[in-house]
């Protein structure tokens, strides 16, 4: 890994001053995929910026009558978090099954969103659940936030400080996972909310988390995995390597939803 | 070159690394502590598994400069030596006696994680063992005797009594 210059900014403000000043630098919040990218030679930033001394960026409260989740928050806090436990249970147990629990000691939800990579849980939750994302400087909703691979709408000096939750009625995560990484070949999350709207987003796709309209349709008019019989995801949609071809991955995604549509009933009467 | 100061063992350490060195190399290298193992150096195999502030971590994936300020745990700081005798942490009697290990590889790591899923709670139980353990792999498949091993080793940690039909060995 070649060496880089560390910062630790102790406030949001210190941090985007040290973005601004013309450095190449990156973000470091628990360093689980950026760290992996740096040893390969992937990344090779002049500095790194550790936020892991700002307090705002570390903790959950409700605000607004939604729960407000900190964007350095890890995986393995926020699956033990009885804030998140009471708010939607189903993405508290999604954080609770990312990687390994050595993993998600480090990984956090800021750092595994803004570095948006296909195969994580993380963006396929926080879609099908219409989360607002909160940065330093605006609000953006997690249907403008994704934009393609690795590719998301935060500026280069922009800084991602959490996220905003409203409480659905229901929620589930399943994804099956690729054994060696633990990376999801195929994952899906389901919402549904108390005006009858259904929200369904998949991973392990090529341009990352999507969306799909005619799942969502189907739920919202009968909430059951039966509805979605016949619905098929479009293989071009689906990503694939050697681990999984974009058909048989096309094929988990139409499986996962039914059973996810089943585990989000069962977990919530 | 930054300086460090973290406690190490429960000794207080003050060392000047470059910001690109990982955990586990400060360990190995810097410290000669060369219980945590290099396996896979991609965040896989749990070989490296150490404790940050009570949390197991993979070192070869956490910089040295992450673990700033705070305490680390190694396998080193198991076991006790006087002069003539040493004493073993019950977790490694436990891998002792349920044959948990073969080439030992993969053991420090093993031994760390299964630590810290005593402190968690875990209940001392098939499944929730293998479940909790799954970011630590062996090659030996070893697994029967380390889940064994860890149901065992957890319930010494606890204080809690051994099965029947551990009793006697």
């Amino acid at each position: 890994m070649q060496d880089f210059d560390y910062c630790r900014p102790a406030s949001v403000a210190e941090a985007l001053a040290l973005l601004r000043d013309g450095v190449d630098s990156k973000l470091l919040a628990g360093g689980q995929s950026l760290l992996a990218s740096m040893k390969l030679g992937l990344m090779a930033p002049a500095r790194v910026i550790a936020l892991d001394r700002i307090p705002t960026l570390r903790s959950s409260h409700e605000e607004q009558g939604q729960l407000r989740l900190g964007a350095m928050q890890t995986h393995g806090e926020l699956a033990a978090s009885p804030a998140l436990q009471s708010w939607v249970p189903g993405l508290a147990q999604m954080a609770g099954h990312i990687a390994d629990a050595q993993v998600r000691a480090m990984g956090t939800v800021g750092g595994s969103l803004a570095n948006a990579d296909p195969a994580t849980c993380w963006p396929a939750g926080v879609l099908a659940l219409g989360v607002t994302l909160i940065t330093d400087r605006r609000e953006i909703a997690a249907d403008d936030f994704f934009t393609g691979l690795f590719g998301t709408a935060l500026e280069p000096d922009e800084l991602l400080c959490g996220i905003r939750l409203r409480r659905p009625r229901r929620m589930a995560y399943l994804k099956f996972e690729q054994p060696a990484s633990r990376f999801a070949l195929v994952g899906v999350a389901v919402a549904q909310f108390d005006e009858g709207g259904v929200r369904v987003a998949l991973t392990g796709t090529t341009q990352g988390a999507a969306r799909l309209p005619a799942f969502e349709q189907a739920l919202a008019k009968r909430f059951d995995p039966a509805a979605l019989q016949g619905l098929r995801v479009d293989e071009n949609l689906m990503s694939a390597d050697l681990h999984a071809g974009a058909d048989y991955r096309a094929h988990l995604a139409a499986v996962l939803a039914g059973r996810v549509v089943q585990q989000a009933l069962e977990t919530s009467k | 070159m930054p300086r460090l100061a973290l406690t190490i063992n429960g000794q207080p350490q003050a060392l000047d690394a470059a910001a690109n060195t990982l955990l586990l190399d400060l360990l190995r290298e810097h410290l000669q502590l060369t219980g945590s193992h290099r396996g896979c150096d991609t965040a896989q195999c749990g070989a490296c598994t150490v404790r940050l502030n009570g949390k197991a971590v993979k070192a070869c994936n956490v910089l040295a400069l992450q673990a700033d300020g705070g305490e680390v745990q190694t396998v080193e700081s198991l076991s006790s030596q006087t002069n003539d005798s040493k004493t073993w942490h019950p977790m490694q009697i436990a891998f002792s006696k349920h044959h948990g290990l073969q080439c030992g590889f993969c053991t420090p790591g093993m031994l760390m994680r299964a630590c810290a899923m005593a402190d968690e709670g875990v209940p001392a139980e098939d499944g929730a063992v293998r479940k909790a353990l799954a970011g630590n792999l062996c090659r030996c498949t070893g697994y029967e005797g380390i889940v064994g091993a860890v149901c065992e080793g957890m319930r010494r940690m606890r204080g809690e009594p051994i099965e029947a039909a551990d009793a006697g060995l």
